[in-house]
């Protein structure tokens, strides 16, 4: 067992590697940040003098080894637009970001689960057709659409809800109950697609199951109904929900982007889309470890998983 | 020694598309959303001809709300919101179908030539794609949109970059369990040339779910265009999208007062997505291996 | 059979196909499964070479080696006196075809997705045994000779049943007039009633068209039935090669006598018959056992057999085409007549 969790992790390390390397040189083909500096009061030499300062005049590769050295010494840089330490910006930025999608997430499989169970076990039926349309319409309808038309219903015309930000400025704002009624929309409007599709994935999973023949034998054993369901059934339903959890862990960080704009929740898809529009590259390469570290750990964590769920998958 | 055969007399022996086609036919949600779809490809296409405004050029006063002149009123500075939006699904399909193409071919050819040659080029094929997968796709997508100058038929190369892996994994899978089936090793024992293996034996035995991956390839990168043009980083104004349609919205006196600018745009998106995924799903059950004797 | 027209089709000589097991973190070789190991045969032209043996013996593989599925590791094999090259595809033309092969699964080897007429005229049309317009009446031609209507020819395969598709994977072998055709199992999949049709068929085609078969099985009164010669297979080597007949009246290998005794028979007044039942499993094939792989089940093994590797040779008293790869063949042969009388 510890050799395959071994395995999986010298291969994740290459791999992460790649990734940031990627990233780093299509970055570096965006152009340099200071290109974004020039005004009529700036001079070239100026500029140049910048440009050596920052490392910006070596080939890419150089760059991306000082850079990964630097990394591993614990140094993610200092963003050239705020002159911050990336490693702060980013861990201020990551609380409401984590904040939203977890809620999101956890909404999304607490929503998902019970009623993709549902759907399956009575196809056809109307409970089905509704969840299926349902599911359909969520995955269906652009985020930033849902937003706006929830903005309108509880902004506009009912005034219940804040429109942006995560807390309301001016005195009287920032305890549990502010941040929770900024967080109602957009937790919604991401839930809804979540849930959307996890319901359809569960759901087919389930079906697939459902039909399987050794659950036909053991109904015919006489294996009540429920039993079946819930014993026999859902062990077998815990390896899909364990790949869709894993292929959705990544989301954590990046999938808010679009909802964080629309909404102004300081996060880190607002960080991400200031410091795209800047150029900054630190700042660019700190969001984009991080994603990448989500994406190779949640593989990691579904294999093992799956591992521990299905004995026979180490054999394959 | 030659005996009589009892073949089924009368049926008309039916090819595996047709047996598909007409199981499809029979998922009502699939037909009408196929026919949906349909009449707003041609509306689409035939965009030129239905309207009589230019999408981008001033015709009337600014924002004014829907009137016989205007069925769907004009927006901030003065363009017809229907021509607009018209011309703005017409790119909106375009982008997905276009993006859905090349991620598709790109992902069969990788997929086959990965799954039936095995060893090292599979590897360094795989290892490609796991890298590509892994990439936390929003990021790669707003970064590449920030540098290539954000244009239409740039978002199409980045959308269908992003979303071969896919394909290409599926492709793979399904060659990987057809190069042992008998009539594949038939074949080589016959001396057929690889080509015709890969592509006369294999491929049309795999067609069925790439089309159903597609259906939802299509979707997905109508939705992201959408998205990104709405960001500011696709398709650029003036060039009517349904994305930078609504980014107008933004503000709340549009969205308040002027519905007419925002709500058409992001109910045809909708409508175009919805109708994609029903053609999706009716598909997938057409296909279904357990029904097709 | 003629015994005049006795020319070598087929020479295989020392045949052996390893494959290696890779283990560990870094994969590498820690051992190899030994599939084949030193296989000699000869198939006369015109005949039919049966090859018997348990799953694991190695039967099946050495089919794949012969028509090209896999490469083997050492050995050769001489068709008509000229070295097989053994790699596929092996391009347009003869080189491509004198080797084919029928296969055990019915259900997959023909493509779901083709009719009949185009699977069968495909690989004609690449080779150019036929010019596209006479492709339809070989195919119709080859339907009727394995017992199909014409008709076939635009149908699907799922819509024949499994005898049926063994008949179009038998066109589909002679439409390439091949000059070895491997059977691999054929009948294996089929109802015994069916297999009856079936392995007729294989037998008058052989007749009408003077056809060479090795015919791969596990059933000893399938391969009995069509074959002239037999060749008995354990753990990836020939332990007996013999006529038919005399396989089965004089077997002089104790694994080969097992088998024959095995076999169920009818008559319920031999139920109680002195039988061979063999002790333990097929032993594994990563490491075989020295010396005679079979000694370890083997009811007379002596302290030589697990030393010294018995060699495929005729015995003294038995016609020199009957050849056998035991230590104590002639004793135990001997001491069998005293049995028998």
């Amino acid at each position: 067992m510890m050799r395959y969790i071994l395995k999986r992790v010298l291969i994740a390390i290459p791999v992460l590697i790649g990734i940031t390397m990627l990233d780093y040189l299509i970055m570096s083909l965006a152009g340099s940040p200071l290109s974004m500096m020039t005004g009529p009061r700036v001079s070239q030499a100026a500029l140049e003098a910048r440009a050596v300062q920052l490392g910006l005049n070596q080939p890419w590769i150089l760059q991306y080894f000082t850079w990964l050295g630097q990394l591993l010494q614990g140094n993610w840089g200092y963003s050239i637009r705020t002159y911050q330490p990336v490693l702060t910006m980013i861990s201020a930025n990551l609380g409401p970001t984590l904040l939203l999608m977890g809620t999101s997430m956890a909404l999304g499989f607490v929503i998902a689960i019970p009623v993709g169970v549902y759907s399956a076990t009575h196809q056809y039926a109307k409970g089905d057709y509704a969840a299926v349309t349902l599911s359909f319409l969520g995955t269906s309808i652009p985020s930033f659409f849902l937003a706006l038309i929830l903005v309108y219903v509880f902004t506009v015309r009912l005034g219940w809800l804040p429109s942006g930000g995560m807390v309301t400025l001016g005195g009287g704002g920032g305890n549990a109950l502010d941040v929770a009624r900024h967080m109602v929309m957009p937790t919604l409007v991401l839930t809804a697609s979540l849930a959307g599709s996890n319901i359809r994935y569960i759901r087919s999973s389930m079906l697939e199951i459902l039909r399987q023949d050794y659950l036909r034998t053991a109904k015919a054993k006489g294996i009540g109904r429920y039993l079946i369901i819930n014993k026999h059934a859902m062990r077998n339903a815990l390896l899909p929900i364990i790949t869709v959890a894993g292929m959705e862990l990544p989301m954590l960080i990046g999938g808010a982007v679009i909802v964080e704009q629309v909404f102004s929740w300081p996060g880190l898809g607002q960080l991400t889309m200031s410091a795209i529009m800047s150029r900054d590259y630190p700042v660019i390469m700190g969001v984009s470890l991080l994603s990448a570290v989500m994406v190779v750990v949640g593989n990691l964590v579904t294999d093992i998983l799956y591992a521990v769920v299905d004995p026979t998958i180490q054999l394959k | 020694m030659a005996q009589p055969m009892v073949l089924t007399a009368g049926r008309e022996s039916r090819g595996y598309f047709g047996t598909v086609a007409r199981r499809f036919m029979r998922h009502r949600l699939g037909m009408v959303s196929l026919c949906f779809l349909t009449v707003l490809v041609l509306l689409a296409l035939f965009a030129p001809l239905l309207t009589p405004y230019e999408p981008n050029k001033l015709v009337g006063k600014f924002s004014e709300p829907p009137s016989l002149q205007h069925l769907l009123g004009t927006d901030q500075v003065g363009r017809d919101v229907l021509t607009r939006l018209l011309y703005a699904t017409r790119i909106s399909l375009l982008v997905g179908f276009a993006a859905t193409g090349i991620a598709t071919a790109v992902g069969v050819v990788l997929g086959l030539v990965s799954g039936y040659f095995g060893g090292w080029v599979d590897m360094i094929i795989m290892r490609f794609t796991d890298m590509v997968m892994s990439f936390p796709y929003i990021l790669l997508v707003l970064v590449a949109a920030a540098i290539f100058k954000p244009g239409l038929w740039n978002i199409i190369l980045i959308l269908g970059f992003v979303d071969w892996p896919g394909v290409a994994r599926l492709v793979r899978g399904n060659v990987l369990s057809l190069r042992e089936t008998a009539f594949v090793k038939a074949d080589i024992v016959a001396g057929m040339p690889t080509r015709h293996t890969l592509f006369s034996e294999i491929l049309p035995n795999t067609i069925a779910p790439i089309l159903v991956y597609a259906t939802s390839v299509v979707a997905i990168s109508i939705l992201d265009e959408a998205a990104l043009s709405f960001l500011g980083m696709g398709v650029q104004p003036p060039t009517a999208s349904l994305g930078n349609m609504l980014n107008g919205a933004q503000s709340l006196t549009v969205l308040t007062s002027k519905p007419w600018l925002w709500a058409p745009p992001g109910v045809m998106i909708v409508l175009l997505v919805l109708s994609i995924n029903f053609i999706g799903d009716a598909l997938r059950d057409a296909v279904d291996p357990r029904n097709i004797r | 059979m003629n015994d005049t027209s006795r020319t070598i089709l087929l020479q295989a000589s020392g045949l052996c196909k390893d494959y290696p097991v890779r283990q560990g973190i870094i994969p590498h070789t820690v051992g190899s499964i030994k599939a084949v190991e030193d296989v000699n045969f000869a198939l006369y032209k015109g005949e039919t070479l049966g090859l018997v043996g348990e799953s694991g013996s190695g039967k099946s593989t050495v089919g794949r080696l012969l028509v090209g599925l896999e490469a083997p590791t050492a050995g050769q094999v001489l068709l008509n006196g000229q070295p097989l090259g053994l790699q596929r595809p092996r391009g347009r033309g003869n080189q491509g075809t004198r080797l084919q092969m029928v296969f055990q699964d019915t259900f997959s080897s023909l493509n779901p997705r083709k009719r009949v007429g185009d699977i069968l005229t495909a690989p004609m049309r690449y080779h150019r045994l036929v010019t596209p317009k006479t492709a339809w009446r070989e195919a119709c031609r080859l339907l009727e000779m394995v017992g199909l209507p014409a008709a076939a020819y635009e149908r699907y395969p799922h819509e024949f049943s499994g005898g049926q598709r063994q008949r179009i994977g038998l066109a589909r072998a002679l439409s390439l007039k091949p000059e070895l055709i491997v059977c691999d199992e054929p009948v294996s999949a089929l109802d015994v009633s069916i297999q009856a049709q079936i392995l007729n068929l294989i037998r008058d085609l052989q007749q009408e068209m003077g056809l060479t078969y090795l015919f791969i099985g596990h059933g000893l009164a399938a391969v009995h039935y069509v074959s002239h010669r037999i060749a008995v297979m354990y753990l990836g080597r020939i332990v007996e090669i013999a006529p038919a007949q005399a396989l089965f009246t004089m077997p002089a290998h104790p694994y080969t006598k097992a088998l024959c005794d095995a076999a169920p028979v009818a008559d319920p007044a031999l139920r109680e018959r002195e039988r061979t039942v063999l002790a333990g499993e097929i032993p594994s094939s990563i490491q075989p056992p020295t010396g005679c792989q079979f000694h370890p089940r083997c009811p007379h093994a002596q302290a030589l057999c697990a030393r010294v590797q018995p060699q495929l040779l005729p015995c003294a008293s038995l016609p020199p085409d009957h050849l056998t790869a035991c230590h104590f063949a002639e004793a135990l042969l001997g001491k069998g007549r005293e049995d028998a009388v």
